[in-house]
């Protein structure tokens, strides 16, 4: 595949993906002309045309057009089901997705796009994969959006994330958190390799930038600390 | 300087915006308080804003100046943070951009990460993006990554390889071994990755084609587990297994059974599998069936096998979905040389296919039905295309009359019917007829002396009708035509601004010794038009040398 755009009706541009490098005036305009194309043809119309020398797959889904262009050796027909395949993705991450959620959250629709395709073809070919990889992505997401930053000593400012903490008496660990109230839990891992958490804590969180001091002297001593994980539950 | 709002609420601004200005207006303060932001040090929206950016980047506007904030956040520690960050490079920094090079590093590193989903953000933005030189320089990288590494991040680096195929040709052979053994997994995204890099290799290298032929038995095993397994929810789509990598795989066979006798007979018995057992009910199915034929046609298959083939389009042909019929005239365009016969049995339903509404299949059933004309059914095909040319869109005029001209040419029954024909033309779609086929007209004209006068008498109807809008009504009136009122005719043409060169000379041509045809002709000597005067002069030049011979006219 060579690109991909999503436009509306009126022919606003809604997600552009292109897998061959080209200037940013050239991708204008061919956008604005490829969109004008598209618009021009009528509802029971054919999805394919050839457009300059390159082969157009498109189809509308509501009021979005998702229009590909691909390779003159590659199969229209399979294309169709390409473009399927991503619209079920985004209804299945977004609930009966509507053009809106493309508009709002224009990242995650490239993020999921891109855990679909890469380089221009299909890297994943079971919708439950697709899905499962956009979800621990975004988990990882929210975890590191708890930005933790690990001080040594007092007031130090010095940023860590990892390290030998045998010279460590006290942590000062200070959270940063979205607006809303749950209860975290922190766990920690012990080393690289091991996944079991050492020690947990809980606690609850209302306010943002909360900070918290805590102590761990006597979990943390002679361990080898690599990443320190916060997840909501 | 207006502190800066979460992605949302800007986007919920720009949308409500009235008019172009306003939303100028708002967008203005977005990217100053961006700037901003950017030259502040870190402060927790660094994700955000780019974001905001790269929303703004989507409208239309510049965002140039967000390309070195990229590079910082790709090199940031923090997921998210390296998620936009990787994200804005693909949309800001192409392999044309100097800044892209600046975060070679940074792929290097997070190709290495222990975070398989960091090791991703890499992968992804190396195939889409990664320059020749970056795809050098991290070759060795995806490589390893290619052997050593789970599922997840296999499927990846086998795409990213076929990248950087695509953009240094020689690093094919670093690939070769490792997209062999990938073929012995089970995973389907990592079989489907494999796939494509064998084809890109095989593609460039005709060394690296042969050396694959030996991996067939294995493909001819993996898509007989796709095409007879039971049903399998995770890749089923409407009752296909795993299309997308039914399609890959038969698009490999077609690459290697092409021009080899040997690899074409051992796929032989399973695309005759394929080709009756997939269900074409769906489009999903018929995209199968799709890639099967082209297979089947592109290899030596043997004539059992090409006949089936052949009738798969047959029945495309007739499908209610006009992306199907589309799709089966392109296929039958690339085989109408060669099984033209098999071809010819579907005519009539190709010939349906140029009344059709849609522009696409339209052009496709221009070509094929230029291509099945033949000296049996030249009379019946002509009087269809003529048919097309008065209503056909405007971008196929000129494509349908050449074509119409060439098929004449070759199959016309007889010199009568051939001047109509292009008359007939001419009259219909003159305007758009194409420069180059004037001479082999006058030639042709010229030739057929018999049918001057038939040839004088149609053009003076069509040179009437062209000018004064008027058709002649009275046949009869033809047979009292005199030379004089043939002359009036054409210098009425002359001094029409609107007769094409084309018109003025045709009729020129026909009177070469009238008298009276000089003197206009000397007129046009000094026309404007360089065409005209190009003719006026030559034909000046023959008068004077031909004087002599007295030319029968229009009785």
């Amino acid at each position: 595949m060579q690109f991909m755009l999503l436009f509306s009706r009126q022919g606003k541009l809604r997600l552009q993906k292109w897998y061959v490098p080209l200037s940013d005036k050239e991708k204008k305009k061919i956008t604005r002309e490829l969109v004008q194309t598209v618009l021009a043809r009528k509802p029971k119309m054919c999805s394919f045309l050839e457009w300059r020398d390159l082969k157009v797959v498109y189809k509308r889904y509501a009021s979005l057009y998702f229009c590909c262009a691909i390779e003159d050796q590659d199969n229209e027909l399979i294309t169709l089901e390409i473009i399927h395949r991503y619209v079920e993705l985004l209804d299945k991450y977004f609930g009966s997705v509507c053009e809106l959620d493309i508009i709002f959250n224009f990242e995650k629709a490239y993020f999921i796009l891109d855990e679909f395709l890469l380089g221009g073809e299909a890297q994943e070919t079971s919708k439950k994969n697709v899905l499962k990889a956009i979800e621990q992505a975004d988990l990882l997401q929210e975890n590191i959006d708890f930005q933790m930053r690990l001080f040594a000593g007092s007031r130090d400012t010095a940023q860590r994330t990892g390290g030998n903490w045998t010279d460590i008496n006290m942590v000062h660990i200070i959270i940063h958190l979205p607006p809303t109230s749950f209860i975290c839990q922190l766990l920690y891992v012990a080393d690289n390799n091991s996944n079991s958490p050492l020690s947990t804590l809980n606690f609850t969180v209302t306010h943002t930038h909360t900070q918290l001091c805590l102590c761990f002297l006597p979990l943390f001593r002679d361990k080898q600390c690599s990443t320190v994980w916060l997840i909501s539950c | 300087m207006s502190p800066s709002v979460p992605l949302q609420e800007m986007i919920r601004a720009i949308r409500s915006a009235r008019t172009q200005c306003e939303e100028r207006g708002v967008i203005q303060r977005e990217c100053a308080a961006i700037r901003a932001q950017f030259r502040q040090a870190d402060n927790g929206g660094r994700s955000h804003n780019l974001a905001k950016l790269l929303y703004v980047h989507m409208l239309g506007y510049p965002a140039h100046f967000g390309q070195m904030e990229c590079v910082r956040m790709i090199a940031s520690p923090r997921y998210s943070e390296k998620r936009v960050g990787y994200l804005g490079a693909m949309m800001l920094l192409d392999e044309k951009q100097d800044a892209s090079l600046l975060i070679t590093n940074s792929i290097k590193n997070d190709l290495s990460h222990s975070n398989q989903y960091v090791q991703s953000l890499a992968l992804c933005t190396l195939a889409c993006m990664g320059s020749a030189e970056m795809c050098r320089d991290l070759a060795p990288e995806i490589d390893r990554l290619l052997r050593a590494s789970n599922s997840y991040i296999k499927k990846k680096a086998a795409l990213c390889a076929v990248h950087i195929v695509r953009k240094v040709h020689d690093l094919g052979e670093l690939f070769a071994p490792a997209a062999r053994s990938l073929l012995a997994e089970k995973n389907h995204g990592v079989l489907h990755g494999a796939v494509v890099l064998i084809i890109e290799l095989c593609e460039r290298n005709p060394e690296t084609l042969e050396r694959f032929r030996k991996v067939l038995p294995d493909l001819v095993q993996i898509m007989k587990g796709l095409v007879l397994s039971g049903y399998s929810p995770e890749h089923d789509v409407a009752g296909i297994s795993d299309p997308f990598l039914q399609v890959r795989i038969l698009r490999l066979l077609r690459i290697l059974g092409h021009n080899n006798e040997g690899a074409s007979d051992a796929m032989n018995d399973l695309l005759a599998q394929v080709a009756t057992n997939t269900d074409s009910t769906k489009t999903v199915g018929n995209a199968v069936l799709y890639e099967t034929v082209l297979t089947v046609l592109d290899i030596k298959s043997e004539s059992g096998l090409r006949v089936l083939a052949v009738n798969i389009l047959g029945r495309f042909l007739l499908n209610n979905d006009r992306n199907i019929r589309y799709i089966a005239m392109t296929s039958l365009q690339k085989i109408v040389g060669t099984d033209h016969n098999a071809v010819q049995r579907h005519r009539g339903t190709i010939v349906d296919c140029l009344k059709d509404q849609d522009a696409s299949v339209k052009r496709r059933a221009l070509e094929l039905s230029l291509a099945l004309v033949s000296a049996s059914n030249v009379r019946s095909m002509m009087k269809e295309l003529l048919l097309f040319l008065s209503s056909c869109p405007a971008e196929l005029k000129a494509h349908a009359a050449s074509g119409i001209f060439n098929a004449a040419e070759r199959y016309a029954p007889s010199q009568r019917w051939h001047i109509d024909t292009i008359l007939h033309v001419l009259t219909t779609a003159g305007g758009d007829v194409r420069d180059e086929t004037v001479p082999n007209l006058i030639q042709l004209i010229t030739n057929a002396s018999e049918l001057h006068c038939y040839t004088v008498h149609k053009l003076y109807r069509a040179l009437l009708t062209d000018i004064s809008q008027v058709s002649v009504s009275n046949q009869s009136e033809i047979r009292f035509v005199t030379e004089d009122d043939v002359l009036d005719a054409l210098e009425t043409v002359l001094q029409s601004h609107m007769s094409g060169p084309l018109t003025a000379c045709l009729s020129l041509h026909h009177f070469t010794t009238a008298s009276r045809i000089r003197s206009i002709v000397s007129i046009y000597g000094s026309c404007i038009d360089v065409e005209l005067q190009q003719r006026a002069v030559e034909y000046n030049a023959l008068f004077k040398k031909y004087d002599h011979m007295r030319y029968a006219t229009a009785r």
